[in-house]
């Protein structure tokens, strides 16, 4: 990412640490590419992807902001927060709805 | 320097891209925006989109004026379908590799398939706000 998650330096940074945070998830590495431009151009290599930020669940490559955009308004991030063990704190919300 | 190398897309006429496609309008030449040219005639060459957006987001950011660093492309075409997300934006990038390489430095991508297009809403949202970069 951009920064970091307390203060991200870029808005699609800043957009995937809010997803994350409504996901009740906030314990992950976080690596900002600003502070290191060695890192800033490896990891576009080692991901083959152009952009930061860069998002790994589970250490697979998952996409950028937008992805992750899209998997959170179709539920398919709780289903991968799920499958590396973790609950979103959206599906506590749709279980107290119901 | 790239816009050395880009000054002679303010010579083509885009209408000659876009011959025999039933999609594109013709649009006006302005000498102003060569990448977002380039990457329509890319974007068009390789997917027939039945559309195309391209959005310039680089006044959103922290570059100066009338600078081609940011953009947002909205894709829709059936060579998207039977691919998943990860797949279809990496199918752009490929197409958009040196652009990135060479000036592009954010590119938000909707890439969708004609029969999702129409069951959504077909209005795009405009990408997070600038947190200010470090100027790029």
């Amino acid at each position: 990412m951009k920064g970091v998650p307390e203060q991200p330096m870029c808005g699609f940074s800043n957009a995937v640490v809010q997803i994350f945070r409504m996901h009740g998830v906030t314990n992950y590495d976080a690596h900002n590419v600003l502070a290191d431009e060695n890192m800033r151009q490896g990891i576009k290599e080692f991901s083959n992807w152009p952009t930061i930020p860069q998002i790994f669940i589970g250490g697979e490559f998952v996409g950028g902001c937008d992805i992750l955009l899209q998997m959170h308004k179709n539920g398919e991030l709780i289903e991968e927060l799920q499958k590396v063990g973790i609950q979103s704190a959206l599906i506590e919300q749709e279980d107290k709805k119901e | 320097m790239l816009v050395r190398s880009l000054r002679v897309f303010g010579l083509y006429h885009p209408a000659q891209f876009f011959s025999g496609s039933k999609t594109m309008a013709t649009i006006p030449v302005k000498n102003g925006n060569p990448m977002e040219l380039l990457i329509r005639d890319k974007l068009v060459r390789q997917f027939s989109p039945v559309h195309l957006d391209i959005i310039n987001e680089s006044y959103m950011h922290n570059v100066p004026k009338g600078s081609e660093t940011h953009f947002k492309v909205v894709v829709v075409s059936d060579k998207f379908e039977n691919t998943s997300l990860l797949q279809r934006h990496r199918l752009v990038n490929e197409i958009l590799q040196n652009e990135l390489k060479n000036g592009v430095h954010a590119l938000s991508i909707v890439a969708k398939t004609p029969s999702q297009w129409e069951d959504s809403s077909k209005v795009t949202e405009k990408s997070p706000a600038c947190k200010g970069g470090f100027g790029r």
